[in-house]
Formats: C-alpha cells, sequence, structure tokens
C-alpha cells in the first residue's frame, strides 16, 4: 500500500507540471479558441532563459521572476506581432501559424544554445522524508507546492480582480465585452502573456527532473498536457489541473504496475482519455455547448 | 455547372497530366525521385482535403494511416511475396476501414476535441509498431531490397524511341503520379457530387445540413474513411519508394506536416494542394542549403510558414482563386 502511495506522489508532481501547461493551453483556447501547440516551446525557449541568467550569476530567486516578466513579455509580443494578423482567419491556418511558431522556437533554441544538453539548478533540496511508511522527495513536493500556489494566484486574479473579469468577460462574449468598455484586443495579448509565464514555471520545474535539457525538453510534456487539457475539458481551467494530475497519477500506476503497459505508457493514457472522451465529448468539466441555428 | 465551365476544367485538367507527363523528359534523375515524394504528399493531402476541407474537421493523425497502409504493402510483399502493385489498393482499403472503425466512434467529438484524438493516435503510432516487433520487425522495420515481389528495381533502366532514358526514379515518379492524377480526379468527382455538397452542408452548418436530410454520422464516417483510404495508398507508396518501412519514418511530425501542406496548398482547393505538397519537400531542402548551422533551417522553415499564412491565409488555392476570378468570371455566367 505504502508503495502504491509513493506512486501516487510521484504522480501528482508530474501532474502539476502537466497541469500548468494544460492551464495555459486552456487560458489560450477559451480567451482566442485556438489550439496553441507552440506552447510547450514557449515554456522551452523560457526555460533557457532562465538557464542563461543562472549562467550569467544572477541568484535563482531573481532569475526565476526575471524569466517570467520576459516570458510575460514574449508572451504578448507574440499575439501581438503573429497571431493577432490571422485572428480572422479559418482555424486551419491559427494552427498552422502556431506549428510555424513550434518549430520556429525549437530552431532557434538549438540555434542560439547550440543544442547541446545543459543543467537547470533545483531550487529544492535533494532530500527525502518518510511518512507512514511513504518515502517522499522534497522536489516533489516543491514542485505540488509551486504548482498549487500558482493555480491560486491565478484563481485570485481571474475571480477577485477587474483585469481578471476584464479577461473571462472578453473570452465569452468578446461583442458585449467591446461594447461594455473591455478592450478585448488587449485582453487576448494579455492571455497569451500568462499562458507564456505558466508555461515557463512549468518549464522550469520540470527541467531540473530530467537531469539534463535541450531544446526538446518540453515536446512530450506538450502531449500530456493536451491530453490534461481534453481530459478535464478544453474551457475549464478546474478541469485543466484535475486532468494534469489525474493523468500524472494514472500514466505512474499504470507504468508501475502493468508490466504490458511498462513501455506503453503513452499509448495506454491516451487510449484512456479516448475511452471517457465518447463518455463525456467534452471532458470531464467542460460545458457542452448548446447552438443556435 | 455550366458546359463551359465544365470545358475549362477538362482542358486545366489534360493539361495538368500533360505537365506530370512530360516532366521527367526535363528534370534531373535526382529530381525526379523528389517529384514522386510530391505525388505520395499530393495524394495524402488530397485525402485530408475530403475530411479537413469539405467537413471542417482537423485530424492531426493521418500520419497513422499512412504507416498502416506503408506496413500493410510491406507485410504483404517481404513475408507474402505478394507483387508490390497489388498490394496499393489492399493498403488503402485497410486504412479505409480502419478510419472507418476509428471514425464512426471519435466523430461523436466536437472539432478540437477531436483533433487532439487523432493527434494521440500519431503519437502513438511509433510506439505501438515498435511494441508488436512480430509482426513489424520492430524499430528495425521491414526491408524490401530481396524481396521477390517488388517491380521496380535500382538497376531499371528503359531507353525510349526518342534517346530518353527511363531510370528508376522516373519508374517511381510515373507509379505515383498515375495514382495520384486518378485519386486526383476520383477527389474532383466528390467535389461535384451529391456527396461533395452534403459534405460542404454539414461543414458551413451541422445542425442545417441536418434538418434538410444528411445523415451526419454516414456522411463524416465516410468522409473519414476515404481520406484514410488516401493515406494508406500515399503510405504504401511511399514503402515501395524507400524499399523499407520503419517506425521512424511515422513521427508525429509526418501527420502535422500534412496539416501544412493542406494550409499551404490552400482548405478546399484541389490542384494547388500540389503547390503544398511541393512546400514540404523543397522548403526544408532550401532551408538547408542557405545554412546548415544546427536549428537555422528549422528557424527559416518556421519563419517562412508563419510569414505565408499570414499573407496567404487560404493557402495558394486562395490566391489563385482571387487572381483568377475576375479573369474567369467572364467566360460563365456566375450560377
Amino acid at each position: 500500500m505504502a508503495d502504491v502511495l509513493q506512486q501516487v506522489v510521484s504522480g501528482i508532481a508530474s501532474g502539476g507540471v502537466y497541469a500548468l501547461l494544460a492551464l495555459a493551453l486552456v487560458l489560450i483556447y477559451r480567451s482566442t479558441g485556438v489550439l496553441n501547440f507552440a506552447q510547450g516551446e514557449m515554456a522551452m525557449f523560457s526555460t533557457f532563459i532562465c538557464w542563461e541568467l543562472l549562467d550569467r550569476g544572477v541568484p535563482y530567486w531573481g532569475a526565476f521572476f526575471l524569466t517570467l516578466a520576459i516570458s510575460f513579455v514574449g508572451g504578448v509580443l507574440i499575439e501581438r506581432l503573429v497571431i493577432h494578423s490571422v485572428s480572422r482567419s479559418q482555424a486551419l491556418t491559427v494552427v498552422t501559424v502556431t506549428i510555424g511558431l513550434l518549430i520556429l522556437l525549437n530552431g532557434a533554441a538549438a540555434w542560439i544554445w547550440k543544442g547541446e544538453q545543459r543543467t537547470l539548478e533545483n531550487p529544492f533540496p535533494s532530500d527525502t522524508f518518510e511518512v507512514g511508511g511513504v518515502v517522499i522527495a522534497a522536489q516533489d513536493l516543491g514542485i505540488i507546492g509551486v504548482s498549487l500556489a500558482i493555480v491560486l494566484v491565478l484563481w485570485a486574479f481571474f475571480q477577485r480582480t477587474r483585469v481578471g473579469l476584464a479577461l473571462r468577460a472578453a473570452a465569452l462574449n468578446p461583442e458585449s465585452s467591446r461594447l461594455h468598455g473591455v478592450r478585448v484586443s488587449r485582453m487576448l495579448a494579455l492571455g497569451w502573456g500568462l499562458a507564456a509565464v505558466l508555461g515557463a514555471v512549468a518549464g522550469i520545474l520540470v527541467a531540473p527532473t530530467q537531469g539534463s535539457f535541450d531544446q526538446n525538453l518540453m515536446l512530450p510534456v506538450l502531449i500530456f498536457a493536451f491530453a490534461a487539457a481534453v481530459l478535464g475539458g478544453l474551457d475549464s481551467p478546474i478541469g485543466a489541473v484535475v486532468g494534469g494530475v489525474v493523468l500524472g497519477v494514472v500514466l505512474n500506476l499504470v507504468g508501475a504496475y502493468i508490466d504490458f503497459f511498462a513501455d506503453l505508457r503513452l499509448p495506454a493514457a491516451l487510449l484512456l482519455i479516448l475511452g471517457i472522451l465518447l463518455l463525456r465529448p467534452n471532458g470531464l468539466f467542460g460545458r457542452s455547448v448548446v447552438r443556435r441555428v | 455547372m455550366t458546359a463551359g465551365r465544365f470545358a475549362l476544367r477538362v482542358i486545366g485538367f489534360a493539361l495538368f497530366v500533360a505537365i506530370v507527363v512530360y516532366l521527367p523528359f526535363r528534370i534531373s534523375d535526382f529530381r525526379a525521385s523528389e517529384f514522386a515524394l510530391i505525388g505520395i504528399y499530393f495524394i495524402a493531402i488530397l485525402g485530408l482535403n475530403v475530411l479537413t476541407g469539405y467537413t471542417g474537421v482537423i485530424s492531426l493523425g493521418h500520419g497513422a494511416f499512412m504507416a498502416l497502409g506503408a506496413y500493410t504493402t510491406a507485410i504483404l510483399v517481404a513475408d507474402h511475396g505478394m507483387r508490390d502493385l497489388w498490394t496499393i489498393p489492399l493498403a488503402g482499403l485497410l486504412a479505409a476501414a480502419a478510419g472507418a472503425a476509428f471514425g464512426l466512434p471519435a466523430l461523436r467529438l466536437s472539432g478540437p476535441y477531436l483533433a487532439l484524438a487523432t493527434f494521440g493516435i500519431a503519437v502513438a503510432t511509433p510506439i505501438v509498431i515498435k511494441k508488436f516487433d512480430g509482426l513489424t520487425g520492430g524499430s528495425g522495420g521491414i526491408n524490401l531490397f530481396e524481396a521477390e515481389g517488388i517491380t521496380g528495381l535500382p538497376e531499371f533502366i528503359v531507353t525510349l524511341p526518342g534517346g530518353k532514358v527511363l531510370s528508376f526514379n522516373d519508374w517511381l515518379y510515373y507509379l505515383t503520379w498515375t495514382f495520384a492524377l486518378a485519386l486526383f480526379a476520383i477527389a474532383w468527382a466528390i467535389h461535384h457530387s451529391r456527396f461533395g455538397r452534403s459534405l460542404r452542408a454539414i461543414r458551413d452548418n451541422e445542425i442545417a445540413a441536418s434538418a434538410s436530410g444528411i445523415w451526419l454520422a454516414s456522411h463524416k464516417t465516410l468522409a473519414f474513411s476515404i481520406s484514410a483510404f488516401y493515406a494508406g495508398v500515399a503510405g504504401s507508396l511511399l514503402a515501395i519508394s524507400a524499399f523499407s518501412v520503419q517506425p521512424g519514418a511515422f513521427p508525429v511530425d509526418r501527420s502535422i506536416a500534412l496539416l501544412v501542406g493542406l494550409a499551404v496548398g490552400g482548405l478546399g482547393s484541389l490542384a494547388p494542394l500540389a503547390a503544398g505538397a511541393a512546400f514540404l519537400v523543397f522548403l526544408p531542402q532550401w532551408a538547408q542549403d542557405i545554412s546548415k548551422a544546427p536549428g537555422v533551417p528549422a528557424v527559416i522553415y518556421g519563419a517562412v510558414l508563419i510569414a505565408l499564412m499570414i499573407l496567404l491565409p487560404l493557402g495558394v488555392g486562395g490566391l489563385l482563386r482571387r487572381i483568377m476570378g475576375p479573369l474567369t468570371s467572364r467566360l460563365y455566367p456566375r450560377s
């Protein structure tokens, strides 16, 4: 039993990272209706920026928050310069642009940082401690704690501030919000900025757990984040968090206890999600859309 | 369709065929192999267009159907001694069956959920292929170099009466483009059939289409199945032209590339999709020619793709429609 609990705890930790990236995807999907395929690469790029700052001697938390600020600006700029100019086009065009961004950012990181393996400093101690027979790594707890804190801050921002309210209004009904004086276009840019920040946190948390990383750090995480977002419902932030954590735990348990799936963790998880989607086509927490003709 | 418009289309198609037939006489052997690859992508993109262009469903998983087609051909040729040409339609049919089997339940999902479900299929494909190594040869794949049933051999050379030497790559070129042109004609027929109009009605307004008596489930499933057929044929041709199949040949990137080709060619158009296929083959090479430094070709590729989408949001097809519209609208009355 303790063994199972241990798998669950480390599953929650990796699930927390999926949840952050899934939350970023949901943020953009809700406001612009776009699946952002570049989300993972934006996060990877932020991680490299953090590495660069640390390499130049900036203290850890200084580098951390500076990276978040740079990422925010980067996200806003991507929306303003690229996404905005195709926002009126068909879905396929916008999706293709985000695929172009994915390729561009991946290449740019390989170019700037020479495609070499880098090691990101771990902010958490490498201790482990035992609670009732379950060995818990401080790093896992740290990741869970940071993810939780980010989710709470974001929740407070959306529910308790005027800007958060405007963001939600712009996503829900752009026409009416515009009539009420919300600058919808600015809200979209703000949404991209916030998504970039979420991605940056996910990247900075996940990079030390991998030992070393290069420009392909976030591709697998992006796939899990997509799966998590779909599982929870693409328009539901709570769904993204729950989906991420559930996915992390299930992947860990399936990989650890069912031998046949040991190297089929990913397809098994995707199959599971497909099954859930067939029962609930809008994810666990998504709303079904009522359409009028 | 008016008679004048139909005649114009027939002339256009005849011109297209003439160019395809004549091209190997003008280009080098190496270029012929590249154009064969363009033909293969063209087929897959035409198929994807039946799904995405007409029903509005974005699929990120058509690389999986290509893989299915490729492995069908490879297994039939290598293990069962079948002639490679006969496996091409079989590969298409098997992919079509798989497309129907996947499409029937999955089409319950709405746009983005379906896109990500198909994305899941694409992600899982190479892993699953490696897992069932008894059938698929694992990560090494299947080699067809020594197989009996291969029709075109690398030493294949025929001298035509005009003095033109038909090389192995020319053979591949004509093989793929024969299928490409036939499937192009079928796509055109679908476009102008009652079925094609029903599909476009679904894309434009699902509820109105259903109220007009279109059975959504059957139409969407059939569209999915047809597009999978195209992908299966393309995969089969890929296996024949490469003499081998490996799981590494079908990464997620392949599925994404098809979608990129479709967007560049122009969603809902037909002949311009060949431009999308050419983009997929030539742009990476062109980017490599500019600089081989790590990452730089990808930067160029991504930047060109983004710029192209901003400048031509409807792809090459959209551009052509804009140019040709004023020119041809006087030939026949707009219906």
